[in-house]
Formats: structure tokens, C-alpha cells, sequence
């Protein structure tokens, strides 16, 4: 085939992949929150997390996005094998803090865990073994105790994470 | 100084020896409770011992407070329903004499369902607790045919309520932890050695097989007991008087 | 030797796309029911926590050991150098790997993780059989591709005796596995026995050359592909041989237990007094599954290519019968675990027969995997030449002198 050809060829696959990207790229930094179905997407992640215990993660946010089945599967291996019940990387402890205020789990739409899951499309399995709720020692009644003093909201777009988004609480 | 090879020979011999044996001998007594960043270790191995003698007849406690720790719910299919403890009654086919014990997993030494897992789901913890990695169990079930003591159950439904402290799901295969989160914890004792003593038979008690002070290494020292199936020499850590 | 033709089937016609249909509509009511019972949990089924293994192991099992003795024809061929079997060596290949994946798939859609199986192929524990049996099932999918393919290639073909023979040692392996995961039980009084292996062995000859010679049966007849008498002949005479051993190697074991005291009551149950086990034991497996077949294959009415294909049949629902009295049966039978003392309660069902009632899903299931392992036969021997063009007799044989 003659270069000039294939040059074409290429120039204008390349092109329209990156017009593809981009313009799903676009949809996906829009601003809404709660997209309920109305336009068909999946919802953007609620993040309303609880500060009780502190303002930060066990790990950055960034490194906690990527890798936290890294520390969940290393931990995992280690209590169950060894008996090693240490708290910074046990599902407990992290359900201690991301728990939703209200119902008190990190399942269901606001849920911490599964709402980030769904939106990612990635299987979420811990749950149908290990209980998604709040220890219940925190828990009275089944419903969860007087919500936290201190609650940030996390805009999971690029935003700064201290701006609230819309219909989250500040 | 002067040395022969010989006698350099020997020397570093002994001292390697030294070297390899010193960190085995420990000079301060381990606690009961473990810290959580300690792994288990073999020197302990926990075990139950069971008085039929004392275990009263139409007496379910341990079994109910097995469920209650654990969050194991009945679906009323008792068929398929899992059960970590149950009461078992017995006869014997010459005397008569009718006798009643509770009866789970054995926490074997040599423990069947670990040599047959597939993927090492089943598997002995260092202090001898068997227990099920319910991250790995693929469900086949193979481990529930080789217990010699149909200890294992599988869970057949959807599964929801779960304590923290006892994950459990569809699909997977599970049996008796021996209370491994409160062992851990060092509670010194199982929910159906705490519901016996509570209920005042003092029928099961639970303890330490390695440690020679505890209570019940020195009731199996000094009384007759036996294992259940002992022909098959896996040397159980639950042991039974009164049978 | 006359040079063998091989070729495709046309495989157009209306006969051939409904016969795929119909495996088609089997494999997915399989497919169907694993989704369902993976959906519900097992609840939804008859097995229970005393009868753990039901009706999907029975058929897998079954397939499994029909696969390992499928490949016998192509490793006499080979192997032991019958020039009669070579023409059948490729579709003895196909049918060994087409049953093991149809087993296979049955197995794995049963467990109550199938989406675990990655978990099963990287972590191996082993000292199980089940982890060792995972290894061979896979390690033989690839050997017989192997061997099919030094077959297949011309220029390979000088390579078909030694591959064979790893074939041939794998698949005695593999079977001496299947059968161990029951020999090596100690828990149960009806397994425990070292037995087990040489005679799923034997069973995996009886059973594998029934269903190849029912497959041979319909794939020469439905392509107008002649087959002579001399290699009917042949194949009876050997079908005979394995149900005798396979009878032999009950007889075998049930001896032996009956000679053993502790071993009365599970002899009893088996033989005398456990329902529809004794009826499945009698009837089904030594009366269906050998007595009757002997008699077909070896008196006068073994001259009638009906009455071979009927034994066959037979042959195979007696294997059937053999696996469910030996899976579940095994399994129903009660655990001894307190020698002289008789359990008058238990929450549990110790000390009593469990029960058992195989329900619809695990049927379809089962059959699924029937369905699935003709289904890729079926499609395999349309898109490459596995089925030889002539076994007439001048062709198979010309200097064989007619008996």
C-alpha cells in the first residue's frame, strides 16, 4: 500500500478516537450529583463521610483509589492465616468510618462502597459474607447514633475537595 | 591460640547449633491474650473438653448460643440449614444407658478437610484451630464429604444479618471456629463453654492442650478421656469423657 | 494397510441442524438451571448438608470417566499397534475431550463459587486429589489436542505412538485420581477402600466404549458412511470384556466388605435394605448395566447391530446407576461415630439414612453436560475430518478373513 495512503488511513483513526474520547470524557465531568435515571447514567459517588475519627484515610486518597484491595487482600490473608487482627487495614475499621451517617452501611445507593463500585462497574463481593454495617456497638436500635459532628462531603470531581457539590450536606 | 581444623570444626558446629536453638527457648511465659500484631503460634493448641456425664438432657444452650454469637439464622429447613453445634443423643444398643453431648467440629490435628480442600481453603491455624478461608472456598463441597464428623455445613442461601466478627455467604462451606475472634480477643472461652457454665452444667470446657496449668490439661491428665472416632488417629483437639 | 480417508461431514441437512438444535436447546436448560441454582443457593436443589453431592456429580463424574476410557480405541491404535483401530483413533480423541469438557462444565457450574474457578486453578493445595484431578483434567485437554494433531498433520504422524503413550499413562493417572477422590475418603464406611481406582478404570473402559460405539453408530449411519462387520465385530467383543471386568471389580469389593464386620452395615444398606439404592444396585447397575449387555453382546442376538447398540445403552444407564449408588448412596449411608451406641436424636441427622430427592435444576444441569459434550462432537466433526470416509470391511482390513 502506498504511504501516503496509509498515512490517511491512520491520521483519521486516530483522529476519530480522539474525538470518541473526548467527547465521552465531556459527559462524564458533568456536574450533576443524583442523576436518577432521568438521563440513564449511572449516579456519581456519594461520599458523605464521617470525620468523627479524623479527617484523613488510612492512606492518601489518591493511593486509597487505586490500590485499597491491595491493603484489603494483604490484610485479609494475614487475619485469617496468622490471626493478625491489627485495625488500620481491617474492613471493620474502614467501615467504622465510611458507613453511611443514616442507615449506618456501606451499601445501598449511599453507600460508600457500593456507589463507587456501581459507578466503576466493578463486582463488589466482601458483602455476601462480611456484614456492611457500622459495629454495632456504635449502632443503637438498628439505626445509626446522633450523626457525626463533622461530616465532609467529597465532590468526586476534579474539584477542590472542599467545595460542597449540589444536594450534599455541607 | 591454636586450633586444629578439628577443633575449629566443632566449635562453630556448636555454635551454630546454639545459634539455631536460642530463639526457640523462651524465657518470659506468653500471655493469654495475644496483641494484634502478634501472630499465632504453636505453642499454644486450644481444644475443648466435654463431660457427657454432666451434659444435661433437653438442653440446647450451647447450641443456641453458638447461633446467637456466630449470627447463624434458621430458615426453617433444617435440611439445609447450618449448624456449627448440635446435641447429640445416644444409646447404647446392649446397657441401654442413655446418654446426650454436643457434638462440632473436632479441631483435629490431622485434619481430613484440609488434605482434601482443592485450593487450601480449609486449613489449620498454627494454635490448631481449623478453619475455613472463605476468601478461597470455591464451594465444592469436598471437605464436608471427608469430615468424619459431618462438621461442616454448607450455606445454601443468601445470607444477610451477619456479625462483624463472623463473616459468612452463599457458596461457601463453614463449621465450628472454636470462637476464634474471642480466643483471639482472649476471652479464654467459646459462647457454648460461657452458655454450660452459665446454664450451671459446666459440661464443655475450653483451654489451652499445650499449656500444663491450665484447667483442662489437667483434668485430661488426671481422668480418663477419649476422642471420638480415635481409630482414625487424627488426634482431635475436642476430647470427650463419659463415653 | 489401505490408506484411510477422512473427511467432514456435509452436515447440511435438515436431520443435522435439528439434531444441534436439539443439543443446543439442552445445553442451554443446563445453563439455565446453574443460573438458577447459583442465583437461589443451593436450597433450591435436594442436595442437602448429609447428601452433599447429588445428580450434577453423578453425570459429571460419569462423563469424566466415559472421557478417560473414550480414548482406549485410539490408544490400541497407537499404543498397542491394532492397525484394525486406526481409522478410529481421531474420533476417539475428539470424544475423550468433547466428554471431559461436557463432565467438566457440569462440575463447575455446581460449585457454589463457579466464579471461583480462577481461585481454583492458582491455588493448589496439594495433597488433595481434587487439586491434583484439576491439574490432569486440564494438562489432558492439551495432550489430546496434541495427540489429535499428530494425527491430523501428516507429516506428524511418525509422533502419534509417543504422544499416544503420554496419553495413555495420563488418562490411567487421571482415572486412578477420579476414582481416589472417593478412595481416599476415611470418613465414610462405603468409600475408604483402594479399590476405587482400578475399578474406575475398568468402569472408564465400559463405559467410554459404549458411548463411542453408539457415537460411531449414528455418525456412520447418518453420513451414509459404511461400517463393516469385522469392526463391529471387534468393538462387541471388547465392550464384553470391559462389563465382565467391571462386574468382576464389584464383585471384588462388596466380597471384601462382607467379609469385614464393621463393613455389615453398609453392605446391608447397599445390598439388602436401602431402597432405592438396593434397587439401583440390583437392578440398575449389575442386572441393566452387566447381566443384560453380556448376554446381548455374546449370544446369538449379538449378531444384530441393534441388539450391540441396545447393550450400549444399557451399558450407560447402568453407569449411571453404578455412579448414584456409589455418590449417593455412599454419601446417604450414615457416619459410625459412636461404635455400639444407636442415636435416638440429633438436630443433624446423624445415625439416619440421609435424604435425598434430586430435583429439576440438578437434573437439567446434568443433562446439560450430555448435551454440551454431543453438542461439540457433533459441531467438531463438521468443520475438520475426524470421521474416517469408509470401515467397510476391504477397506478397514483387506486381508482379514471373515470368521
Amino acid at each position: 500500500m502506498r504511504t501516503v495512503n496509509l498515512l490517511r488511513i491512520l491520521t483519521s483513526l486516530v483522529l476519530a478516537t480522539g474525538l470518541a474520547l473526548a467527547s465521552f470524557s465531556s459527559l462524564a465531568h458533568e456536574k450533576e450529583a443524583h442523576a436518577t435515571g432521568k438521563s440513564g447514567r449511572v449516579p456519581m459517588p456519594v461520599l458523605n463521610i464521617n470525620t468523627d475519627k479524623g479527617d484523613k484515610c488510612v492512606q492518601p486518597e489518591d493511593i486509597m483509589r487505586r490500590d485499597h484491595m491491595k491493603f484489603i487482600l494483604h490484610q485479609r490473608d494475614k487475619t485469617m492465616h496468622e490471626g493478625i487482627r491489627t485495625t488500620q487495614y481491617s474492613l471493620k475499621n474502614c467501615i467504622d468510618c465510611h458507613a453511611d451517617v443514616k442507615t449506618g452501611s456501606v451499601l445501598g445507593k449511599d453507600g460508600f462502597c457500593e456507589s463507587c463500585h456501581r459507578y466503576a462497574a466493578v463486582q463488589l463481593d466482601c458483602f455476601e459474607c462480611h456484614s456492611a454495617l457500622r459495629d454495632a456497638s456504635v449502632l443503637k436500635n438498628g439505626a445509626a447514633t446522633a450523626p457525626p459532628s463533622a461530616v465532609r462531603a467529597l465532590n468526586v470531581s476534579q474539584k477542590k475537595a472542599s467545595e460542597p457539590a449540589k444536594g450534599m450536606k455541607p | 591460640m591454636s586450633m586444629n581444623r578439628r577443633q575449629f570444626l566443632g566449635l562453630s558446629g556448636a555454635a551454630v547449633a546454639a545459634a539455631t536453638l536460642a530463639p526457640g527457648l523462651r524465657l518470659i511465659e506468653l500471655a493469654q491474650a495475644r496483641s494484634p500484631e502478634e501472630a499465632t503460634t504453636s505453642l499454644h493448641r486450644w481444644g475443648l473438653l466435654i463431660d457427657s456425664s454432666k451434659c444435661a438432657d433437653g438442653c440446647t444452650s450451647c447450641v443456641s448460643a453458638c447461633a446467637d454469637e456466630n449470627g447463624i439464622q434458621s430458615h426453617s429447613r433444617p435440611a439445609t440449614d447450618a449448624q456449627w453445634i448440635r446435641k447429640v443423643t445416644l444409646k447404647d444398643k446392649q446397657s441401654g444407658h442413655v446418654q446426650t453431648l454436643p457434638l462440632m467440629c473436632q479441631h483435629c490435628a490431622e485434619p481430613p478437610c484440609v488434605d482434601v480442600c482443592p485450593t487450601g481453603a480449609s486449613f489449620k491455624r498454627a494454635d490448631g484451630i481449623v478453619l475455613v478461608d472463605k476468601h478461597i472456598c470455591i464451594g465444592c463441597r469436598y471437605c464436608m464429604m471427608a469430615c468424619p464428623y459431618k462438621a461442616r455445613s454448607f450455606i445454601h442461601e443468601v445470607t444477610t444479618g451477619q456479625k462483624a466478627h463472623a463473616p459468612r455467604g452463599k457458596g461457601t462451606v463453614e463449621s465450628c471456629t472454636l470462637c476464634v475472634h474471642k480466643v483471639d480477643r482472649g476471652d479464654g472461652s467459646t459462647a457454648c463453654a460461657d452458655a454450660c457454665k452459665k446454664e450451671g452444667h459446666q459440661a464443655i470446657l475450653f483451654g489451652d492442650l499445650k499449656d500444663p496449668a491450665s484447667e483442662i490439661s489437667k483434668r485430661l491428665a488426671s481422668q480418663p478421656s477419649t476422642q471420638l472416632r480415635a481409630d482414625l488417629k487424627l488426634n482431635t483437639g475436642v476430647r470427650y469423657q463419659g463415653i | 494397510m489401505a490408506h484411510v480417508q477422512y473427511l467432514k461431514i456435509e452436515g447440511r441437512s435438515i436431520g443435522f441442524l435439528a439434531l444441534l438444535a436439539l443439543l443446543g436447546a439442552l445445553i442451554a436448560a443446563g445453563l439455565g438451571s446453574a443460573l438458577y441454582m447459583e442465583h437461589n443457593g443451593h436450597w433450591v436443589t435436594g442436595m442437602n448438608n448429609q447428601v452433599i453431592w447429588g445428580i450434577p456429580h453423578v453425570f459429571a463424574v460419569f462423563l469424566i470417566v466415559a472421557a478417560s476410557g473414550a480414548l482406549n480405541v485410539a490408544s490400541i491404535a497407537s499404543v498397542f499397534n491394532r492397525q484394525l483401530y486406526k481409522p478410529l483413533a481421531r474420533l476417539s480423541g475428539l470424544l475423550a475431550i468433547t466428554l471431559l469438557a461436557g463432565g467438566l462444565a457440569v462440575l463447575v457450574l455446581d460449585l457454589g463459587r463457579p466464579e471461583r474457578l480462577i481461585v481454583a486453578m492458582s491455588y493448589y493445595n496439594f495433597k488433595s486429589i481434587f487439586a491434583w484431578n484439576i491439574f490432569l483434567y486440564t494438562g489432558f485437554f492439551a495432550i489430546v489436542a496434541v495427540y489429535l494433531w499428530m494425527m491430523f498433520e501428516r507429516r506428524f504422524n511418525d509422533y502419534t505412538k509417543s504422544v499416544g503413550m503420554l496419553a495413555f499413562l495420563w488418562r490411567l493417572t487421571l482415572t486412578t485420581g477420579t476414582g481416589s477422590i472417593f478412595g481416599f475418603l476415611v470418613a465414610r464406611d462405603a468409600y475408604d477402600s483402594a479399590l476405587y481406582a482400578p475399578m474406575f478404570i475398568i468402569m472408564s473402559f465400559a463405559y467410554g466404549l459404549a458411548i463411542f460405539v453408539l457415537v460411531l453408530f449414528a455418525a456412520t449411519r447418518w453420513t451414509g458412511r459404511p461400517l463393516g462387520d469385522v469392526m463391529v465385530a471387534r468393538l462387541k467383543n471388547l465392550l464384553g470384556v470391559f462389563v465382565a471386568s467391571v462386574l468382576y471389580f464389584v464383585v471384588a469389593y462388596h466380597l471384601t466388605n462382607l467379609y469385614m464386620t464393621g463393613k455389615h452395615d453398609v453392605e446391608r444398606f447397599i445390598l439388602l435394605d436401602g431402597g432405592v439404592y438396593t434397587r439401583l444396585f440390583w437392578i440398575g447397575q449389575i442386572l441393566i448395566g452387566g447381566v443384560i449387555p453380556l448376554v446381548l453382546l455374546y449370544s446369538k442376538l449379538g449378531r444384530s447391530r441393534a441388539m450391540i447398540a441396545l447393550a450400549a445403552i444399557l451399558v450407560v444407564v447402568g453407569g449411571l446407576a453404578q455412579m448414584y449408588v456409589t455418590i449417593v448412596g455412599g454419601q446417604a449411608f450414615p457416619i459410625s461415630l459412636f461404635p455400639g451406641k444407636e442415636i435416638i436424636n440429633s438436630s443433624f441427622y446423624d445415625g439416619v439414612v440421609g435424604k435425598y430427592t434430586p430435583s429439576l435444576p440438578e437434573l437439567l444441569l446434568g443433562i446439560g453436560g450430555i448435551g454440551l459434550a454431543l453438542g461439540m462432537t457433533t459441531f467438531a466433526i463438521k468443520v475438520l475430518p475426524f470421521l474416517p470416509q469408509s470401515l467397510a470391511d476391504a477397506d478397514v482390513d483387506p486381508h482379514h478373513k471373515a470368521a
